[in-house]
C-alpha cells in the first residue's frame, strides 16, 4: 500500500520547549491514523506542520509525495488543495453565512466555475454532512456539532486526499461525538481520504482509527491497531487508558 | 534535510527592551512590505474591498457628522471674540476655512476613524486570528494578507480622505449657520470670504494627509490585529494598541507634513 504521509525525524521546539523529537510516522492511503497524545504534547503542532503552517526545524514530511519543508508558497498551496483541515474550534468565518462559507475556498481555487455549478457543489457538501437546512445560516445560530460538521464540508468541497482533524469531538457530548465519529468514517469510505485525526478520546481513536499511533515525550513510542496499542504493558499507556477509556465509560 | 534556527536559545543585543522594540520595528517594517507586494501581485479582492469601504464609511458617518458641524460651529463661536476686539469679524469666515482645511477635517476625521475603524479591524482581525480563522484560509490556499490586509488598508486609504472632505464639509455649514446668525452674511458672500485665502497647496496638503493617516490606520489595524495572541486578552490588547499607535504615529505624520509643506508656501 502506498504512503499517504510519511514523517521522518520530525523536530520542533518553541523556545526551550521541545514539542516534538525525533517523531516518525507513516500514513497509508485510505487509512485512518489516530494520534494520541496528553494535552500540550505537540498533537495540533504535528498535523499543522504537514499543512505548512508551522515550519519544522529538522526532519522530513512528505505529503503525497512531496516534501512540504522544501515547497516554495505556491507549491504548497497547490498540495494545500488536496488537504483538508477540520480545526478544533471548526474556524468558521464568523461574518459569512454557511454557503459563504463553503463557497469561499471553492470560487477562489477553482476557476470559471458557473453559479450553478457552486450551488451544486456547496448543496452536495452540506447534504453529505445532514445539514442542508443550515445553508443560510450564520456560525454563531449553530450548535457545537453542526460547527464541526460544517468545518468539515468546507473542506470536502475541495475533493481532499488527505484530511486532518484536530480534536474533531472536543467539547461535545457523546452523542454528538458518536455522529461526529460517524461522519469521519463517512469521509473516509466516499472520499477515499487518508486521515490524521488528533484526539485524547479514547471512544473516538476506537471507532474511527485504523491505526493509532500514541505520542509520548515527543515520539510516536506506540503504534498499531487499538487492541495492539492498549494491550501493551507500559504501564503510561496503561493510565492513559484507565484515565481516558474507563474514567469517560464511567461518566 | 530541512532545518532552521528558529528553537535556538534567546540571548540579548542590547537590553530587552530595546530588543523587543527592534524586532517590533522590524517585524513591522517586513509586514509593510508584504502588505505593498501583495497588492502590486493582483488577484485583487475587489468585492470584499468594496465591502471594507461601505462598512467603513457607514460606520463613520453620523460620528463624523456631528463632530465636523460642532468643530466648525464652536470653533467659529470660540473665535468671534478675539477677531470682534480687532473689528475683524470679516475675517472669520477666512480664518476658520484655513483651520478646517489645512488642520482639522483631516485631523478630525482621523483620530475618530483610528478609534472606531482602526479598533474594529485589530479586534475583528485579532478575533480571525486566535480563533484559527487565518489559519483556516491559509489551508484552503487563500492568502489571508490579501484578503484581510489588502483589502481592508486600500479601504481606509480611500475611504478615510472621502470622509475627511464630508467632515470639512459639515465643518463649513456649521461656520456658515453661526457666521450668517451673527453678522447676516449672505451665502455667496459667505463662500468668498471663506475660499478667498485658501490656495490648492492647501486642498492637496489635505488630501495628502487623509491619505497617509487614512493608510496609517488601516495598516496598524491589521498589523496589530494580525499578530494578536493569548485569547480574548489579546484581541483586547490588539484593539487597544491599534487605536493608540495610529494616534501616535497620526500626530508625528502631521507635525511631518505640516513642516514639509511649509517650504512650499
Amino acid at each position: 500500500m502506498n504512503k499517504a504521509i510519511e514523517i521522518e525525524h520530525l523536530y520542533k521546539a518553541f523556545g526551550d520547549r521541545k514539542v516534538l523529537i525525533d517523531a516518525n510516522l507513516d500514513v497509508y492511503e485510505s487509512e485512518n491514523m489516530v494520534v494520541l497524545g496528553r494535552s500540550g504534547t505537540g498533537k495540533s503542532v504535528l498535523i499543522k506542520i504537514i499543512a505548512g503552517l508551522l515550519p519544522a526545524d529538522k526532519g522530513n514530511v512528505k505529503v503525497l509525495g512531496q516534501e512540504v519543508t522544501e515547497l516554495d508558497k505556491k507549491a504548497m498551496n497547490e498540495l494545500r488543495l488536496k488537504i483538508g483541515f477540520s480545526f478544533q474550534n471548526s474556524a468558521l468565518y464568523d461574518s459569512m453565512t454557511v454557503r459563504e462559507n463553503l463557497e469561499f475556498p471553492l470560487v477562489r481555487n477553482v476557476r470559471n466555475m458557473s453559479r450553478g455549478e457552486i450551488n451544486k457543489a456547496v448543496n452536495k457538501v452540506l447534504d453529505s454532512v445532514g445539514l442542508l437546512k443550515s445553508i443560510d445560516q450564520m456560525p454563531a445560530e449553530l450548535s457545537g456539532g453542526q460547527k464541526k460538521r460544517i468545518g468539515i464540508a468546507r473542506t470536502l468541497i475541495m475533493n481532499p486526499k488527505i484530511m486532518l482533524y484536530d480534536e474533531p469531538t472536543a467539547g461535545l457530548d457523546p452523542i454528538t461525538c458518536m455522529e461526529i465519529n460517524q461522519l469521519i468514517n463517512e469521509v473516509k469510505e466516499n472520499y477515499k481520504t487518508s486521515s490524521i485525526i488528533i484526539t485524547h478520546d479514547l471512544t473516538c481513536a476506537k471507532e474511527t482509527g485504523d491505526r493509532v499511533a500514541v505520542l509520548f515525550d515527543g515520539n510516536f513510542k506506540f503504534q498499531g491497531t487499538f487492541d495492539e496499542v492498549f494491550t501493551n504493558p507500559d504501564p503510561r499507556i496503561k493510565n492513559f487508558y484507565d484515565y481516558n477509556f474507563i474514567e469517560n465509560q464511567k461518566k | 534535510m530541512h532545518e532552521n534556527m528558529s528553537s535556538h536559545t534567546k540571548k540579548n543585543l542590547f537590553s530587552e527592551k530595546i530588543d523587543d522594540w527592534l524586532i517590533g520595528f522590524k517585524d513591522g517594517a517586513d509586514f509593510l512590505l508584504l502588505f505593498f507586494k501583495e497588492t502590486l501581485s493582483g488577484n485583487f479582492e475587489f468585492k470584499e474591498f468594496v465591502n471594507q469601504c461601505y462598512r467603513i464609511g457607514n460606520s463613520s458617518l453620523l460620528l463624523i457628522s456631528l463632530t465636523g458641524f460642532v468643530t466648525g460651529f464652536v470653533f467659529t463661536k470660540q473665535s468671534r471674540p478675539s477677531l470682534e476686539s480687532f473689528g475683524a469679524t470679516s475675517w472669520l469666515p477666512s480664518l476658520v476655512t484655513i483651520a478646517i482645511i489645512r488642520a482639522l477635517a483631516p485631523l478630525v476625521t482621523s483620530l475618530i476613524c483610528a478609534g472606531k475603524v482602526g479598533s474594529s479591524i485589530g479586534a475583528e482581525l485579532g478575533s480571525m486570528k486566535v480563533t484559527e480563522q487565518v489559519d483556516a484560509m491559509e489551508v484552503s490556499a487563500v492568502n489571508p494578507i490579501k484578503f484581510l490586509v489588502v483589502t481592508r488598508v486600500l479601504a481606509t486609504t480611500i475611504t478615510i480622505p472621502i470622509l475627511s472632505f464630508y467632515c470639512g464639509l459639515m465643518a463649513m455649514t456649521g461656520v456658515f449657520l453661526n457666521v450668517t446668525t451673527n453678522e447676516d452674511t449672505s451665502f455667496p458672500a459667505f463662500l468668498e470670504q471663506a475660499f478667498n485665502s485658501i490656495v490648492y497647496l492647501d486642498l492637496w496638503t489635505a488630501v495628502i494627509k487623509s491619505v497617509a493617516y487614512g493608510f496609517t490606520i488601516g495598516i496598524v489595524g491589521c498589523y496589530k490585529g494580525y499578530n494578536a495572541t493569548n485569547g480574548t486578552l489579546g484581541v483586547g490588547k490588539a484593539a487597544n494598541a491599534s487605536v493608540v499607535m495610529s494616534m501616535f504615529l497620526i500626530f508625528i505624520e502631521e507635525v511631518f507634513i505640516v513642516q514639509v509643506t511649509n517650504w512650499f508656501r
